[in-house]
Parts: structure tokens; C-alpha cells; sequence
């Protein structure tokens, strides 16, 4: 049987996963992909949340969250798209002209 | 009859702005109408008010004008106030009196000169401040006039600005003064402070009052200090030692301003100060003591200095420092109506005596020096008759005026109430004083209307008497040289030949009662022998005579060989009184570099290294640098602000969970 905690440490795992994917990756793609694992990850935990609490409001919220989240990654990847024509290139760890 | 008090400094006042303000278009003739007549009519309205106020009973006499209240600042309340009493009315007339004379003689003086509107509107302003430093009744009003002569004095000494030794005169007079300044302000705050109020209707009568009831004793230490501050300011305003090494630079502003300013009028301010102060100063006897010491110091070197100077408004000038000397004397032994009837009598012979020697340096087109003078008498016999008229006053040969005044002084101080020892040491330093002013004050007449001519050619061709708008005001100071000593003869002689009463003491009697009082209470009544007042009396004047003989002998009789061997003779003393006791280089290394070097260390060290360094470019400096290392971690990378933004996640969890 699946408890509360189960549900908190599989979320914790996937957000984890996606923030040293965020720090250590250099492909732009693959920073995106985690940002939404860590997104998604805060997503499993309010539904594991409203499940258990027997409360409808959070499962609302994420369907709230996945609208938001797809009109994010319809930008982000605009962008992206935007980047690579310019300079045929998602490294990241290439751009850092945005400083002091 | 109150009402029109307000108007004697008010006309003044618009004479000034209309002098100040439209004077470069109005054109001569107007300045001068408007320049004269504005004095002239204060001096009318002042007669008008004397009159009426020596026509009421002699415990009424006092006229108050409240105009309006100035501050009310919670127990502080000052109002613009005049009032005229005895005292202020004999200032008034003096005041007024003087000043129209010197205004008409003006005209001829500044005859020549461009800016003569700039001229009178100052001379105007200056009345107006001194009127209401006389009328004025209580210690801020005083204090605005005080500071009001001060500003014009400095104006009219730098009147011909453009060279630098009279900017610089100006600026000397107005720094000194300001030290005095400080003190006057601090004695008025510890009046302030001691009897809440600076109204003199309040002051004075509270003083009394607690005396007699015990709750100010005699000599306290905070009348003492009020008293020695205010007389602070008055050696500043009134050149005495220690702050009297403005006045002979004074010199340096035209003649006219000389006579009236630093002559009669504004250095009289601090005498006339005290006599208003009389009681606080008759409470604190070692104050006095002081001051009679000071001025009797300031009274005799003044006038040794005298003795060798050659420029002729030189020697007058030290001449008028040691006559203030005497006035601090009188006033400084208590013989308050003394001090003010030689601050009269001194004001026509002084202001004669400064006026001739204006159409003298007129006459020789401008040559100051007496070296080059001699023998004029025949060629501007008016000025010769009416400054020997002056000098015999200054000498105290009877009955020219400052016979009658110099010697009520010298026997007031014999008669010293508080300290009789100390007095008579005062009034052997005063004789000696008065010899030896007879003595140079003759050595001028001789040296610029005797002899034989020592100018250039061209010099003596060019020697004229002055106009009449010059001559008239010099006849009218000689008369009242001859005449002023009269209102105050004294008892003895007055009683000698029949009844003649002493006009001037009695008048003033309402004024000083309170003090006279208190010193016969505290000092006892004195008795003196008559005879031992003739005695005194007959002294004063063969010293002077004795003096008036040295000079006819040294200038005259011997005048090819004396003067020079004994200078030779004793040539140290000669240097050291030539050269004015080297006071001002004194002053110079003592004072003056001191403070010069405290002020650049102020500048370069404290201001300029720590308040603009350290302080303000400091903190400009750390930001800086402390914003230059933390902009390193914004190094453009997504990951590393990604990075930091986890570690600050952790660090807020860390918070909440632990």
C-alpha cells in the first residue's frame, strides 16, 4: 500500500533529480527537461496532498499548473528556437554575455 | 509727545534708502540735500524731545515708544522699543548734533569724489544704527545698533576700496570688533539667564531689588562676569587695550568718517554702554577694579604712542584711544555722569580736531604727513584758530571744555569709593596722561602751523582754506569745545563764583541714583577737604601747562636740534614708542599666526582629510570597492545563479525544518 511518505520521497527524488540535471547539464534542452521534472515533481506532491487530505482544491491547482507550465515551455522553447538560428548553438555554458 | 520718538531714527533710515538706492540717478545736489536734512531733521525732532523731557519733573523723565514685539519665544519677549531718558537724551543731541555738522562738512570734503551717494547713504545708515543703539531700551536693540555702526564702520573705513591697505584697515576693525562682539553677546546671555529679561525696565530694578533683599550679594562672581563680558565688548567697540589696535588703522577711511565715527560717536558706544549698565557694574567692584586698570593702561600708552607719530590722523587717533581711556576711567570709578559728560565735551573737540585736520590734508592736496607741513597758519588761519581752540580743550586748560570734564574724572578717581588706594595710583597715571597729551597735541599745532614750510613747491601754491561749508562746521565744533564744559562745572567753582549749578549732574542724577546709593550704603559717604580739590585741580592743569611748555621748547625754540638728539639720545625708548610697542607684531605672532595655523590645520587635516577624505569620499570609496567584488558572482552563467538560488532553498528549509 502507497502511504503519504511514499509519495513525499518519490517527489523529492524527482526533484533532486532535476535540479543537479539544471546545474550540471550544458544542453539548453536538457535544462528545460529539468526545470519540468522539478515542476512536476511539486505537482505529484499537491496531488498526493489533496488525495490524502480528501481536499479537490489541490488537484484543481495542478491542473492550473499544467496550463501555466505549457504556455512556460511554449515560450522557452520559442526562445530557444530563436538562440539556435542565431548561433547554431544550445550550449549554455556558451552564453554569458548578460553581466554587470 | 511720546509719539514721535520712533521718527529721529526713521528719517535717517530713508535717507539711507533713498541715498542707497537712487542716489546714482538723483544727481549731487539731491544726495546731499537728502543726505543732510534727513540728519538734520532727526537732530530736530531730538532737540524737540530733550526739550520736552528736561521741561517734565525730574522723576518723569522717561519717554517710552513700544513699536512692535519682536520675539516671544517662551519666557523671551523683546520688543522694538525706544525710550529717552537723561542718559540717551544727552547721547541723542550729541549724536545728532555731531553728525549733522560732519554731514554738511561732508559736502565740501567728498567734493571730488564719484561715489559720493555711496558715501552718504552709509554715513545716513550709520546714524540710523547709532540712534538705535542710543534710543533702544532694552540689550537686543542695543546689540542691533551695536552691530549696525560696526557694519558701517567697516563700509566707510574700506571706502576707497580699491587699495588694498583701507580694504584691508576695514577688514582689521570688523574682526577685532567681533571679538568684543562675542563677549557683549555673552554677557547679555548670563543677563538673560540671571534675571530673565533683557529689558532694561526689568534688569535694572530687579538688580536693586535683589540686592536689598539679599539674593545678589555685593560683588558676586556672576555680576562679575556679566560686567567684565560686556566690558569685553566695549574695548572692542571703544578701542581699549586689549582690542584697541583697530582705531589708528581706522584711519584710513575719509576724514569726515574718522571725526564722526571713530571719534565721536561709535567708539563712545561703549562707554555709554556701561553708564547704562551703571547699577550691574556699581554691584561688582572687582569688574570695576579691572576696567579702571585696563583704561588707565589703555589712557597712558595710548598717549605715549602719541608722542611720535607723524602722521597727523594718527596722532589724533591715539589721542582718541587715550581719551576713551579717560571715559572708561570716569565711568570705571563709578562716576557714571563723568564718563559721559568727557564723552560730550570730547565729542566736539575731538571731531573739531579730526575735521581741521581734513581741510589741513585738503590744503596739501592730500599729504597726510606732518614732516612736510609746517607754517600753514598764515594761509588757513580759520582751520589754525579752531583746532587750537580744539587742542586747548584737549589739554584741559580752563574754561575750554575739557578742562571741566577731564577733571571731574581725575577726582573721581582720587576719590575712588571701592578700592581709594588703587584710585589714586589711577589718578596719577591720569595726570601724567594729561601732560603728556597737552604735550603732543601742541607738538601738532606746532609742527603743521608753525615754522617754515617743508612740502614740495608746487604744495604750497596750491594751499587754500576750505569752503565755507567746511570752515562753518569747524566754528561750530570750536564753540561747542569751548563752551560744552560749561553745562558741568563743578560745585567748587560753581560755588567760588556764586551759585552756578551743575547743570549736567543734576540732570543726570535720576539715571544714577540707584547706584549712587548703593555706594554710599556700601562704601560710606566721603568727605573731602575743598582745598585739597583745588590742590588737584591747580595740579592737573600746570602738568598740562608744563606739557604745553616741553612741546614750545622741543618745536619751537630748539626745533633744529632737539628733536633729533633726543631721539638718538634714548634711542631704544624712541624705537620702541615709534614703532607703538610692536603691539600689532605682537598681536601678529601671538594671535594672529596661532590662528592662522589652527585654521589651516582645521582646513587641510580635519576638513579637507577627515570630514571631505575619510567621511565623505570614504563611504564612496567602500561601496565601491565592496560592490566592485560582489558584482564577480554575476557572471552571466544560468547555472550558477541556478546554483545559488538552491543553496538559498536549502538555507530557508534549513531554518524552518531545524
Amino acid at each position: 500500500m502507497a502511504t503519504l511518505t511514499h509519495y513525499i520521497v518519490l517527489s523529492s527524488i524527482l526533484f533532486g533529480l532535476g535540479a543537479i540535471g539544471f546545474c550540471t547539464r550544458r544542453n539548453a534542452l536538457i535544462l528545460f527537461m529539468s526545470i519540468e521534472l522539478m515542476l512536476n515533481a511539486a505537482n505529484l506532491l499537491l496531488l498526493a496532498f489533496s488525495n490524502f487530505m480528501a481536499d479537490m482544491a489541490g488537484q484543481v491547482m495542478v491542473l492550473f499548473i499544467f496550463a501555466v507550465a505549457a504556455a512556460e515551455v511554449a515560450v522557452g522553447l520559442a526562445i530557444l528556437i530563436v538562440l539556435f538560428r542565431h548561433v547554431q548553438e544550445v550550449d549554455i555554458s556558451k552564453f554569458n554575455v548578460l553581466k554587470w | 509727545m511720546e509719539g514721535y520718538l520712533f521718527l529721529i531714527p526713521l528719517i535717517p533710515f530713508i535717507g539711507f534708502l533713498i541715498n542707497g538706492l537712487l542716489g546714482q540717478k538723483i544727481g549731487r545736489s539731491a544726495v546731499y540735500c537728502i543726505g543732510c536734512s534727513s540728519i538734520g531733521l532727526a537732530f530736530l525732532f531730538s532737540v524737540l524731545a530733550v526739550y520736552q523731557l528736561a521741561c517734565s519733573p525730574a522723576e518723569d523723565r522717561l519717554f517710552v515708544q513700544s513699536l512692535w514685539s519682536w520675539i516671544t519665544v517662551g519666557n523671551l519677549n523683546i520688543d522694538v522699543s525706544l525710550m529717552m531718558d537723561p542718559l540717551s537724551a544727552v547721547m541723542i543731541l550729541v549724536v545728532t548734533g555731531v553728525s549733522f555738522v560732519i554731514h554738511i562738512y561732508s559736502i565740501g570734503y567728498m567734493a571730488h569724489d564719484e561715489s559720493y551717494w555711496r558715501f552718504f547713504s552709509y554715513l545716513n545708515m550709520f546714524v540710523f544704527f547709532m540712534i538705535m543703539l542710543v534710543l533702544g531700551s532694552n540689550y537686543l536693540v542695543m546689540f542691533v545698533g551695536w552691530e549696525g555702526v560696526g557694519l558701517a564702520s567697516y563700509l566707510l573705513i574700506g571706502f576707497w576700496y580699491k587699495e588694498n591697505v583701507n580694504a584691508d584697515a576695514g577688514k582689521k576693525a570688523f574682526i577685532v570688533n567681533r571679538i568684543g562682539d562675542f563677549g557683549f553677546l555673552l554677557g547679555m546671555f548670563l543677563i538673560f539667564i540671571t534675571f530673565g529679561s533683557l529689558s532694561y525696565f526689568d534688569v535694572f530694578p530687579k538688580a536693586v531689588h535683589m540686592y536689598e533683599h539679599g539674593l545678589l550679594a555685593m560683588n558676586s562672581p556672576v555680576m562679575v562676569a556679566i560686567c567684565l563680558l560686556l566690558f569685553l565688548g566695549a574695548t572692542g567697540k571703544s578701542a581699549q587695550i586689549p582690542l584697541f589696535v583697530w582705531l589708528p588703522d581706522a584711519m584710513a577711511g575719509p576724514t569726515p568718517v574718522s571725526a564722526l565715527i571713530h571719534a565721536a560717536t561709535m567708539v563712545t558706544a561703549g562707554v555709554y554702554m556701561v553708564a547704562r549698565t551703571n547699577i550691574l557694574f556699581t554691584l561688582a567692584p572687582t569688574a570695576l577694579l579691572v576696567m579702571v586698570l585696563m583704561s588707565a593702561a589703555t589712557a597712558f600708552i595710548a598717549a605715549t604712542i602719541g608722542i611720535l607719530q607723524n602722521d597727523i590722523k594718527r596722532v589724533l587717533a591715539y589721542s582718541t584711544v587715550s581719551q576713551l581711556g579717560y571715559m572708561f576711567i570716569g565711568v570705571s570709578v563709578a562716576a557714571y555722569g563723568a564718563g559721559i559728560f568727557h564723552l560730550m565735551t570730547h565729542a566736539f573737540f575731538k571731531a573739531c580736531l579730526f575735521l581741521c585736520s581734513g581741510t589741513v590734508i585738503h590744503a596739501m592736496s592730500g599729504d597726510q604727513d606732518m614732516r612736510s607741513m609746517g607754517g600753514l597758519w598764515k594761509k588757513i588761519p580759520i582751520t589754525y584758530v579752531t583746532m587750537l581752540f580744539a587742542t586747548i580743550a584737549i589739554s584741559g586748560i580752563p574754561p575750554f571744555a575739557g578742562f571741566f570734564s577731564k577733571d571731574e574724572i581725575l577726582w573721581k578717581a582720587f576719590t575712588f569709593p571701592y578700592y581709594p588706594v588703587v584710585g589714586k595710583i589711577v589718578w596719577f597715571i591720569g595726570v601724567l596722561a594729561a601732560g603728556i597729551t597737552a604735550f603732543y597735541m601742541f607738538r601738532l599745532i606746532f609742527m603743521t602751523f608753525h615754522g617754515k614750510f617743508r612740502g614740495t613747491e608746487e604744495q604750497a601754491r596750491h594751499v587754500h582754506e576750505s569752503p565755507f561749508t567746511m570752515t562753518g562746521p569747524l566754528m561750530v565744533l570750536a564753540f561747542g569745545a569751548l563752551c560744552g564744559g560749561w553745562l558741568g562745572i563743578p560745585h567748587l567753582i560753581g560755588n567760588y563764583f556764586g551759585h552756578i549749578p551743575n547743570i549736567l549732574e543734576n540732570f543726570f542724577e535720576p539715571v544714577f541714583a540707584n547706584s549712587h546709593e548703593i555706594i554710599g550704603a556700601y562704601a560710606g559717604v566721603q568727605h573731602h577737604s575743598t582745598v585739597l580739590e583745588w590742590v588737584l585741580m591747580a595740579g592737573s592743569v600746570a602738568v598740562a601747562i608744563g606739557g604745553i611748555s616741553l612741546a614750545y621748547y622741543i618745536y619751537i625754540r630748539r626745533v633744529d636740534v632737539l628733536p633729533k638728539r633726543l631721539a638718538e639720545t634714548y634711542s631704544i625708548y624712541h624705537k620702541l614708542v615709534y614703532n607703538k610697542y610692536f603691539v600689532d607684531e605682537i598681536y601678529y605672532y601671538v594671535v594672529v599666526l596661532p590662528f592662522y595655523y589652527l585654521s589651516m590645520f582645521f582646513w587641510k587635516v580635519v576638513d579637507a582629510f577627515c570630514i571631505d577624505g575619510v567621511g565623505v569620499n570614504g563611504q564612496a570609496w567602500l561601496v565601491q570597492r565592496g560592490s566592485g567584488a560582489l558584482r564577480l558572482v554575476q557572471n552571466g552563467y544560468v547555472q550558477t545563479y541556478g546554483v545559488f538560488m538552491l543553496l538559498g532553498l536549502v538555507v530557508m528549509l534549513w531554518f524552518f525544518i531545524v
